[in-house]
């Protein structure tokens, strides 16, 4: 039946003398691309809708008349007309001649490309795009060698060059051949369509509109997709020429979303990054952040030997890895208990190691990669309803599932912020019908491009909102629905169970998505008190009895472990009458911002006061400074890995860079656990990725997700406070975006946000005050579709973040007018 | 003489306040609309089929045809859209009609929405002409007082709101698909087709567009009926139009006969040409239709004989006096915009100023179109200097080669035809040019205020 249908579905046509089948519906451009002819053509883009501008892919066309003769398509009569490829469909019984086997068609390109050139500079030599540019290879390939327009003293027309459409992108509109690839992207992929064509005739350029800038977390795909030098980048402008790069693809470290990206890298040092192209991924769009934010790996204060405090001075000296590693070991045996932080941006690989090190060298489940806020429900919830599932499962969703969904439930996640491809994604979904219903505090900006319906809801009764939305008539969930939740959503009480409720019953898919891009892998590895790597429940005997089985150990610990917030709790902390009794000794500490954690200032005086301290880093940081032994780590350019995305997708990619001196966060955790005498039985990404492999997933059965707790109401406020909403936007303070000057230039301005009446209330002053249990902030104010007494803000858009500098989690806040 | 000429359009031009709806209903206007709305709107289209009119903007699509392909299955609105972005160099019909008797479109404009079924109509008028969008602003206005407009016209149940709209200025907004975007709010750039208006044109509802003259000329075919329309005219180009003679005539003017007239008898209407001057080139159907000469001031002017493509020898079917000799005229009807110009007017200017003209409103969306123009002008310019060579001629023909047929929409094609067509005739006044060292004519001596011939200046 299938092949039936296929069969009905295709039309038959020839190309330069081939005939080939193809799907119905398919363009001529496409279907020549099947049989190896590559028709010139800048406008036309894959993932673009047809527009037809340029006229560069002209071919002859003939079709089938009633009678079966071929009938040339003319115009004027006797005169042949070549047809655009790129807007013509294929139908059946059709010959297209292109410059191959056409004089005409190729005649019309030649005189289009020699047009095309009429206007446009000839400073390809200082030109980015000098060497990749479709225009100049194309003019080569479909143009003539002389130019008759210089020959006859033509006058281009000139501007001054080049002009600011963002911090980040540059116009040049010299070069601009007005194919409208960008301003076609801004509207139909990323939906802000602050670019447009203005002006007429040769006159014609891109223009922006003043008083909205553009601003876009998408904007840097148009650089990408211009045929011609027209859009740079203020970041690459004149920093190298195409053919002195080599490229290597990679995986995008700055979300959960596993985009394929492609890093073009000179004498060692990264110079760009594009996107990849992955149809089942990220399409061949990736955000400003996963392209232009690379930087921080090659900052000034990067570490780049061991570290060891001096026990005669108590400063931190320069050590050789075997002293390190020596060091590091004898303190960690001296402490009692030992517990080992994370952090989510850890690849897999490096993630099992630090699982694996937890279990068999510090004999404690006392690991989590949390470090952020997070619920008393989320871990049982993770190992229950999120590990081992992944693309090839039943009901798991995929990107393509999300672009073919009937209705997509977004809840604790505002993807444009947190997850820009799946925005891309859901996006065009939303423009072919899908329905999109946002459970969040107001209609953001995404969530206005996604045309979601917005369902109000005041932080901490999501739970609520989502059973509600169960019995909404308007919002009937079927099989072919998504629920898709934010790591956010773990903080509302019996929120993630109510999702879960929710597409359970309806039938739809539900998937879980976070933030980083490590913190889907660490989950998968066992970065979690309750979970062992691969999905073994840590209370299940067997599931332990196997993975130690596996590792050729006696056995591993059995105790639960603790979590992010307890082990801060107990690090060092010998009078406390905690419920184990027990004072956590030594630390072990990955890529962890203090201020992403719940209470930065009890973290930060946990370490202050903790008796030993190991850091694993990247750059300098506050942990590393007060830290025992300091390891200096690879960037992810420097070692091959993966990542699992929210898909639970395994994102594997090679080493941009050989780099011996750099290394991996698990060979430095091997080199410990061989001091300790527990070696771990791999050294490289590869062994560990095998032994990884050789452990496999768990077979027997998950956690069982605990009883949705009682719907608990959050904490009711007291009289005049405010209930606070925020999470981070996509570029921020976040300690990867360090050094990107022109992309922090495109970030959105921190505001707050209240409602119409409040705003009104206060005065409807320019700015507010936010004063909350840890501090106060004064932002501009901006009136959004907030319930009452809800107040927004960035979470890490000012000073050091919510949670460092104005309130604890799900505290209450108050609120003032002010001036800017 | 006089009885070449077939005043309907045109008939109450010279009326007392013509442009008034008490003027307008004094002649009898708005009778033929109280016929139509007792009638099935299915008969109206037929008549309007039966009639043979074909659309007057200058592509000459039947009418009813064009109404036809509306589906009347789609649940959608169905809209009207009257096309009076009159822009065309040399075209002025539609807005000396609008002036003198908006009435008798609006007239055309209701029946017409009628006939299709549509609620609403646009009549999209060029932003340039403010007088006679406020001249159809009130007439509109006035059809509402008098019931004419608005809910259950003259209790016949059927609703129908005009909306006049002034474009911003802009010659690809007569172009229907940029008309539309212009319409909907956007910038005046043509649409990719399919799908097509009738299916989904002005907020993608199936939509007629029609020239202003197509539509007033309904009234009169629903009045007189079918076969009196197409008694006129010749057998393929059916009915009356208006002939728009402009330049070097006695008397220019809008002379309004059946299709097939030809520009010898127009001529001799308008009084002959400037006295002591003999016709030079001419243009049939506006500036985007290839020019002729005087060897083809007998081809009978209809669509096809304006077109034709072949000579025609004595006995063949569509011969003229003259067909057997002269070159075949390779135009098109067009607008029957006929600008005529006398044997002071360099071709070489003409051609150059009509060819900056395009360069001007080349709306940029294609390549072929905008730098195309963008060359051609420079290339025309050099030229008229008297700079360049005879291998620019053969460089022109290539340009116009490459954008004929190649741009996106009719506005590329348009601009070809001045310079293809001048070639063709006229290459000796090219290289004349060249060998002068620049402009061989006394450019004020084919002016209006030049003295009369023998006279000194």
């Amino acid at each position: 039946m299938t092949a039936e249908l296929q069969k009905t579905d295709l039309v038959t046509l020839t190309i330069d003398g081939v005939t080939v089948s193809v799907p119905k519906g398919t363009l001529v451009i496409r279907a020549a691309e099947q049989i190896g002819v590559e028709i010139p053509r800048f406008c036309d883009h894959p993932l673009l809708a047809p527009v037809g501008a340029c006229r560069q892919c002209l071919v002859e066309v003939a079709l089938p008349g009633p009678d079966g003769s071929m009938r040339q398509m003319q115009g004027p009569p006797g005169r042949m007309k070549p047809q655009a490829s790129c807007t013509l469909t294929c139908s059946e019984g059709m010959e297209v001649r292109t410059q191959v086997s056409s004089e005409g068609a190729d005649k019309a390109q030649q005189g289009v490309m020699e047009f095309l050139l009429v206007n446009h500079p000839l400073d390809c030599p200082v030109c980015d795009k000098g060497g990749e540019c479709p225009l100049q290879n194309q003019a080569m390939s479909h143009g003539r060698g002389e130019s008759r327009f210089s020959e006859g003293g033509g006058i281009k027309r000139t501007y001054p060059k080049p002009i600011n459409i963002n911090a980040q992108v540059l116009l040049d509109r010299e070069r601009c051949v007005l194919c409208a690839r960008c301003t076609r992207f801004s509207e139909e992929i990323a939906g802000d369509p602050f670019i447009a064509l203005i002006e007429r005739g040769a006159l014609q350029q891109v223009g922006i509109y003043e008083k909205e800038p553009f601003e876009s977390y998408f904007s840097g795909n148009t650089i990408q997709i211009c045929p011609v030098g027209a859009l740079t980048s203020a970041e690459y402008r004149f920093r190298s020429r195409p053919f002195d790069l080599v490229s290597t693809p990679a995986v995008a470290e700055h979300d959960a979303c596993g985009s394929a990206i492609r890093v073009d890298h000179r004498r060692g040092k990264v110079m760009r990054r594009l996107s990849g192209n992955d149809p089942e991924v990220n399409e061949e769009w990736i955000t400003d952040k996963d392209r232009f934010a690379f930087h921080y790996a090659q900052a000034e204060d990067r570490l780049r030997h061991p570290l060891v405090r001096d026990e005669e001075t108590g400063n931190l000296r320069p050590a050789s890895w075997p002293e390190a590693f020596a060091v590091a070991a004898r303190g960690i045996r001296s402490a009692k208990a030992k517990a080992v932080l994370t952090g989510g941006r850890l690849i897999a690989e490096d993630a099992y190691a630090y699982s694996k090190f937890a279990r068999v060298a510090l004999n404690t489940n006392d690991v989590d990669f949390r470090a952020r806020p997070y619920g008393a429900e989320e871990a049982a919830f993770l190992a229950a309803e999120v590990v081992l599932h992944g693309p090839g499962g039943d009901g798991v969703v995929t990107y393509d599932a999300l672009e073919g969904a009937s209705t997509v439930v977004l809840a604790g996640l505002d993807p444009e912020e947190e997850a820009g491809a799946i925005f891309l994604r859901l996006r065009k979904a939303a423009r072919t019908g899908t329905k999109v219903v946002a459970i969040a505090p107001y209609t953001t900006r995404g969530f206005l491009k996604l045309d979601a319906h917005l369902v109000s809801t005041v932080p901490g009764e999501e739970a609520a909102a989502l059973s509600a939305l169960g019995m909404e008539p308007d919002i009937a969930l079927d099989a072919n629905s998504v629920v898709l939740v934010g790591e956010r959503l773990g903080m509302s009480a019996g929120a993630l169970a109510a999702a879960k409720a929710l597409a359970d019953g309806a039938g739809a898919r539900f998937a879980w998505v976070p933030r980083r891009a490590g913190d889907r892998g660490a989950i998968e590895t066992g970065c979690l008190p309750n979970l062992l790597p691969g999905g073994r429940p840590v209370s299940d005997a067997a599931a332990r009895v196997d993975a130690a089985t596996s590792w050729g150990v006696g056995s591993l610990p059995d105790r639960p472990g603790r979590s992010t917030d307890e082990i801060i709790a107990l690090l060092g902390d010998s009078e406390l009458d905690n419920s184990t009794g027990e004072e956590i000794g030594a630390l072990v500490i990955a890529g962890v911002d203090l201020n992403d954690l719940a209470d930065p200032a009890a973290a930060r005086a946990a370490i202050a006061r903790a008796p030993f301290v190991v850091s694993l880093e990247l750059c300098e940081t506050e942990v590393t400074r007060a830290a025992d032994v300091v390891f200096p780590v690879a960037a992810v350019s420097d070692k091959p890995g993966m990542f699992v995305n929210w898909e639970g997708r395994p994102r594997p990619f090679d080493a941009v860079f050989t780099n011996p001196n750099s290394l991996p966060d698990l060979r430095i955790l091997a080199g410990i656990a061989e001091e300790l005498g527990t070696p771990l039985g791999f050294r490289t990404v590869a062994e560990a990725r095998a032994d990884m492999m050789s452990l496999g997933p768990w077979d027997g059965d998950r956690e069982t997700p605990k009883k949705a707790a009682r719907t608990a109401k959050a904490k009711p406020l007291r009289k005049g406070q405010w209930t606070l909403a925020t999470w981070k936007q996509m570029l921020d303070n976040g300690s990867l975006q360090v050094g990107d000057l022109h992309l922090k230039g495109t970030a959105r301005a921190a505001v707050a946000r209240v409602n119409e009446s409040a705003h009104e209330a206060l005065g409807s002053p320019a700015a507010v005050t936010i004063v909350g249990d840890r501090g106060s902030m004064t932002l501009p104010v901006e009136v959004a579709d907030l319930p009452d007494d809800v107040v927004w803000v960035p979470a890490n858009s000012v000073g050091n973040g919510v949670l460092a500098d104005l309130a604890s989690p799900q505290s209450g806040v108050s609120v003032k007018g002010a001036k800017l | 003489m006089t009885d070449t000429l077939t005043p309907v359009l045109t008939d109450n031009w010279a009326d007392e306040r013509s442009w008034t709806l008490a003027a307008y209903e004094a002649q009898g206007g708005y009778a033929a609309l109280r016929k139509a709305l007792a009638m099935e709107p299915g008969d109206i289209i037929q008549a309007v089929k039966d009639s043979g009119l074909r659309g007057r903007g200058g592509a000459g699509f039947p009418t009813g045809l064009k109404w036809g392909f509306i589906p009347q299955d789609n649940p959608k609105p169905k809209y009207l859209v009257v096309n009076a972005d009159e822009s065309e160099p040399g075209t002025c019909k539609d807005i000396p009609l609008m002036m003198a008797s908006p009435h008798t479109l609006i007239e055309g404009v209701i029946i017409s929405s009628f006939a299709i079924r549509g609620n609403h109509a646009f009549i999209y008028i060029r932003g340039e002409v403010l007088h006679v969008i406020r001249r159809m602003q009130a007439a509109v206005s006035e059809a509402y007082a008098a019931g004419h407009l608005g809910k259950n016209i003259h209790g016949s149940g059927y609703d129908l709101d005009v909306v006049v709209h002034a474009g911003a200025g802009a010659y690809i907004c007569g172009e229907e698909t940029a008309l539309l975007e212009g319409l909907e709010g956007r910038r005046g750039q043509p649409r990719l087709r399919p799908p097509f208006p009738a299916v989904a044109g002005l907020y993608a509802c199936p939509t007629v567009i029609n020239n202003v003259e197509s539509i007033a000329s309904v009234p009169s075919i629903i009045e007189h009926g079918a076969d009196w329309f197409s008694s006129m005219g010749t057998e393929r180009s059916k009915g009356y139009g208006i002939f728009s003679l402009s330049g070097h005539v006695a008397n220019p003017g809008q002379y309004e006969a059946p299709l097939g007239i030809t520009l010898r008898e127009l001529i001799d209407l308008a009084g002959g040409m400037r006295e002591g001057h003999e016709l030079k080139f001419w243009t049939p159907g506006g500036s985007s239709t290839p020019l002729l000469t005087a060897e083809h001031l007998d081809v009978p002017l209809d669509f096809e004989s304006v077109g034709g493509s072949k000579q025609i020898q004595p006995g063949e079917p569509g011969y003229w006096p003259g067909a057997e000799t002269a070159t075949p005229p390779k135009s098109m009807l067009g607008t029957r915009a006929l600008q005529l110009f006398d044997e002071t007017t360099c071709v070489v200017r003409a051609t150059l100023r009509w060819t900056e003209f395009y360069k001007h409103e080349s709306c940029g969306k294609c390549t072929p179109c905008r730098e195309g123009s963008w060359w051609l002008v420079q290339t025309l310019a050099n030229l008229e200097k008297g700079k360049g060579s005879e291998a620019d001629l053969e460089l022109l023909l290539d340009q116009c080669d490459n954008i004929l047929g190649r741009s996106f929409c009719a506005l590329g094609d348009g601009a070809t035809s001045p310079v293809t067509s001048s070639i063709e005739f006229f290459r000796d006044e090219y290289l004349a040019h060249l060998e002068h060292g620049g402009c061989p004519f006394d450019p004020a001596a084919s002016t209006l205020h030049a003295p009369p011939v023998g006279v000194e200046a």
